[in-house]
């Protein structure tokens, strides 16, 4: 077991420093640079800029020097936990990250949470009462979350719900809560517009849970064990739920490796939409703007925490599955 | 072989109760069902003869499993598939019945259907499976007067009739050690307390002849053999000293030395708890080993039934004797080609007209066998067949 933990955990080490390589790769394919931009939304608002000025921003932000350079200053920089300088913002990127950071977690952590508490059951209904008229409102609609863009389904809610209720579900706190100190009022106000942005993350999340889920169920559900279980005189309920489903869950464990990284870019277009202040929001507004060090840093730990979150859940699987925590000794 | 030997191990005596209350409802519905089960003349003369080498030999009309007219359909959506087509026969106390056939001709449904553990879309759609543990009385039990999901049923799976299968390696969870898939068992069927339901699993392990069955409790499937597994499934059967054990082609995916040795604990276990064994299998040589009586089904449907005996030494059927002729010889050069069944088993949903076995029959007597069909009829004391070479 412990050789297994060690070798995973130096795994994931190599695979976070190849991630960074990529993630500087990917910022910096974008032809021109963040000074290019910066020149042109200038000149949009009348300003001039002088080549020399230009000039002297990137040699001030080293964008002459050759990509390794960059790349390796770069590096070194976010390791110290100096993320750069967000030109978009005019503050430090960390600055950024740290103001939505809880937003963020708060809605990532409720979207997954209800994910997980809607889809499982379904799933597990679907696959034991197979095409019955339940299974087939539950794919009928799970496709339909599945096909439907959430920022579609976000901007039909909007309306739907200004129309009937006169509540305006954008954004996650109203007006007069947004610089208030918590208190009881602004937390019910946060519930109240987590709701909607929830629901709908939620839905592509759902239906693709409820078909894995389903899935795996009646593979497991034509087993010899769930044959033998039910010659003991378990009740039909009593051996689902004890041993064909622990079985269909292991694949659902093995997703747990992109819930992290979901929590933090999986709101990116409804966050636009829905005028959420999250990192997702922040991420999009970054990458119009070729704010390299930004952007650089949501890709680099988006990439981090699905590594961080694979082997999460290789130790929640060894820890679930016997075959998998004993073999490996 | 009495019933006296029916009791637990010594050492777990006192804690060891069958659920009452489960008792008790079987023994009320009984009432509702004696009609049904009283007088059956043809089964009775076979039951004496069958089980005449016994000193004890049981009277007349005990079976302590009847099963008559067993219809399990498979509603599937090219159609109606009938696995399982008016199957009749009795497994006596204590006496082992053999149910042979070719892949596909329903034995494994017909003993799923006993404990109604039928997968969907199959359907028990007929039949009469009398249950009647205490001969003595004669207060016989339709099981299938129960639900298959009723709290009877349950008590009857498992603690009264318990089942073995073919795979052992996948029969058991991989996720859950063996201690707990036995605790379970004994959860459902005794009143014994936690630390009693443990020491009787590792009392079980011995006996089925498991070495340091303390430690297996707490280790998980995949650490056990084939042929341990075989072992630990039957602990895991027996440990509620069931009156009836179902064996689903126990030994067919062991090796032939292990599949003898389990043969060896079975019979053991017969003898040590006076218990009756339905033995499902296509292999006639464990069959000749193990069985007291033979039932051969073809396509849904006995063929046949008899003694083991007279099964091998004069088969009746023309299956029979095709099943027996293809069974290699000692004495056979290697040069000589196994003789073999002509055709194949037709699609059940193209069950041929009349006796469905006429297209592959050396005895084919046209006008006759494509068109009417055989019934199970006595040809002597101890044989039933269903031919109409036999009819007068």
């Amino acid at each position: 077991m412990l050789a297994f933990f060690i070798r995973r955990i130096i795994y994931a080490i190599i695979a976070m420093w190849a991630v960074s390589v990529i993630s500087f790769v990917i910022i910096n394919l974008p032809a021109g640079d963040f000074v290019t931009t910066y020149i042109a939304t200038q000149l949009a608002t009348g300003n001039l800029i002088l080549e020399a000025e230009a000039e002297s921003l990137r040699e001030h932000y080293g964008l002459n020097d050759p990509v390794y350079v960059q790349y390796a200053k770069w590096f070194t920089r976010i390791l110290r936990g100096q993320l750069g300088f967000s030109f978009e913002f005019t503050e430090p990127v960390r600055i950024v990250l740290e103001r939505n950071l809880l937003n963020t977690l708060l809605l990532g952590t409720f979207t997954v949470v209800f994910i997980w508490v809607v889809a499982i059951p379904i799933g597990i209904y679907s696959a034991v009462k197979q095409y019955s008229v339940g299974d087939y409102v539950a794919t009928f609609l799970g496709f339909l979350g599945l096909g439907i863009p959430d920022f579609l389904i976000g901007l039909v809610a909007l309306w739907l719900i200004l129309d009937l209720t006169g509540f305006l579900a954008t954004g996650l706190y109203s007006v007069e809560y947004r610089t208030a100190a918590w208190s009881f009022a602004k937390m019910w106000d946060l519930a109240k517009h987590l709701i909607l942005p929830v629901a709908i993350l939620g839905t592509a999340g759902t239906a693709a849970l409820i078909r894995v889920t389903r899935a795996n169920l009646l593979d497991e559900l034509k087993k010899p064990y769930v044959t033998t279980a039910r010659a003991k005189g378990l009740t039909e309920w009593q051996l689902i739920m004890k041993y064909p489903v622990r079985y269909a869950l292991n694949p659902v464990i093995s997703l747990t490796a992109y819930v992290l990284p979901f929590i933090i870019s999986g709101s990116v277009v409804l966050s636009f939409v829905l005028d959420l202040p999250t990192i997702g929001r922040d991420f999009l507004k970054a990458l119009t703007a070729q704010d390299i060090y930004l952007s650089g840093a949501v890709i680099l730990f988006s990439g981090w925490l699905t590594i961080i979150g694979t082997f999460v859940s290789d130790l929640l699987l060894a820890w679930v599955d016997p075959r998998i925590r004993l073999e490996e000794d | 072989m009495t019933t006296e030997t029916r009791e637990p191990p010594a050492p777990l005596d006192s804690g060891f109760r069958r659920n009452d209350d489960a008792s008790a409802r079987i023994g009320d519905a009984s009432a509702r069902n004696d009609d049904m089960s009283g007088g059956d003349d043809g089964v009775s003369a076979r039951n004496d003869v069958a089980s005449g080498g016994n000193g004890d030999s049981p009277v007349a009309g005990d079976a302590i499993l009847s099963v008559r007219g067993l219809e399990t359909q498979f509603f599937t959506d090219e159609g109606i598939v009938r696995a399982v087509d008016g199957v009749d026969f009795d497994v006596l106390p204590g006496t082992t019945m053999g149910i042979v056939g070719e892949s596909g001709c329903g034995k494994s449904i017909t003993a799923k259907s006993i404990l109604q553990i039928v997968e969907a879309p199959g359907r028990i759609i007929n039949g009469e499976i009398s249950y009647n543990p205490r001969p003595e009385t004669n207060s016989s039990t339709d099981l299938l007067s129960f639900d298959a999901n009723s709290n009877e049923m349950r008590a009857i799976r498992g603690g009264e009739i318990s089942m073995i299968f073919q795979e052992p390696m996948t029969s058991f969870s991989g996720l859950h050690t063996f201690g707990n898939q036995i605790d379970e068992t004994l959860r459902l069927h005794t009143n014994l307390t936690k630390q009693e339901r443990f020491d009787l699993g590792v009392d079980w392990l011995a006996r089925v002849g498991i070495p340091n069955p303390t430690q297996r409790m707490h280790e998980y499937p995949f650490r056990f053999s084939g042929g341990q597994l075989q072992r630990a499934m039957i602990a895991m059967a027996m440990c509620t000293n069931p009156r009836v054990l179902i064996a689903d082609e126990p030994t067919t995916a062991l090796d032939v030395t292990t599949q003898a040795q389990i043969l060896d604990l079975l019979q053991r276990m017969q003898e040590e708890n006076d218990m009756a064994i339905l033995f499902i299998t296509h292999d006639l040589g464990v069959i000749s080993e193990i069985a007291d009586e033979v039932t051969v089904m073809y396509l849904g449907k006995v063929v046949e039934t008899g003694p083991v005996f007279s099964f091998f030494d004069e088969p009746k059927h023309p299956y029979s004797k095709a099943l027996l002729t293809s069974i290699p010889s000692m004495f056979t050069s290697s040069r000589e080609r196994l003789p073999s069944i002509s055709g194949s088993i037709p699609h059940p949903q193209n069950r041929p007209m009349g006796c469905a076995f006429h297209p592959r029959c050396q005895s084919f007597m046209e006008g006759t066998c494509d068109v009417r069909e055989p019934e199970l009829a006595s040809v002597n004391e101890a044989q039933e067949v269903s031919c109409f070479l036999y009819e007068e």
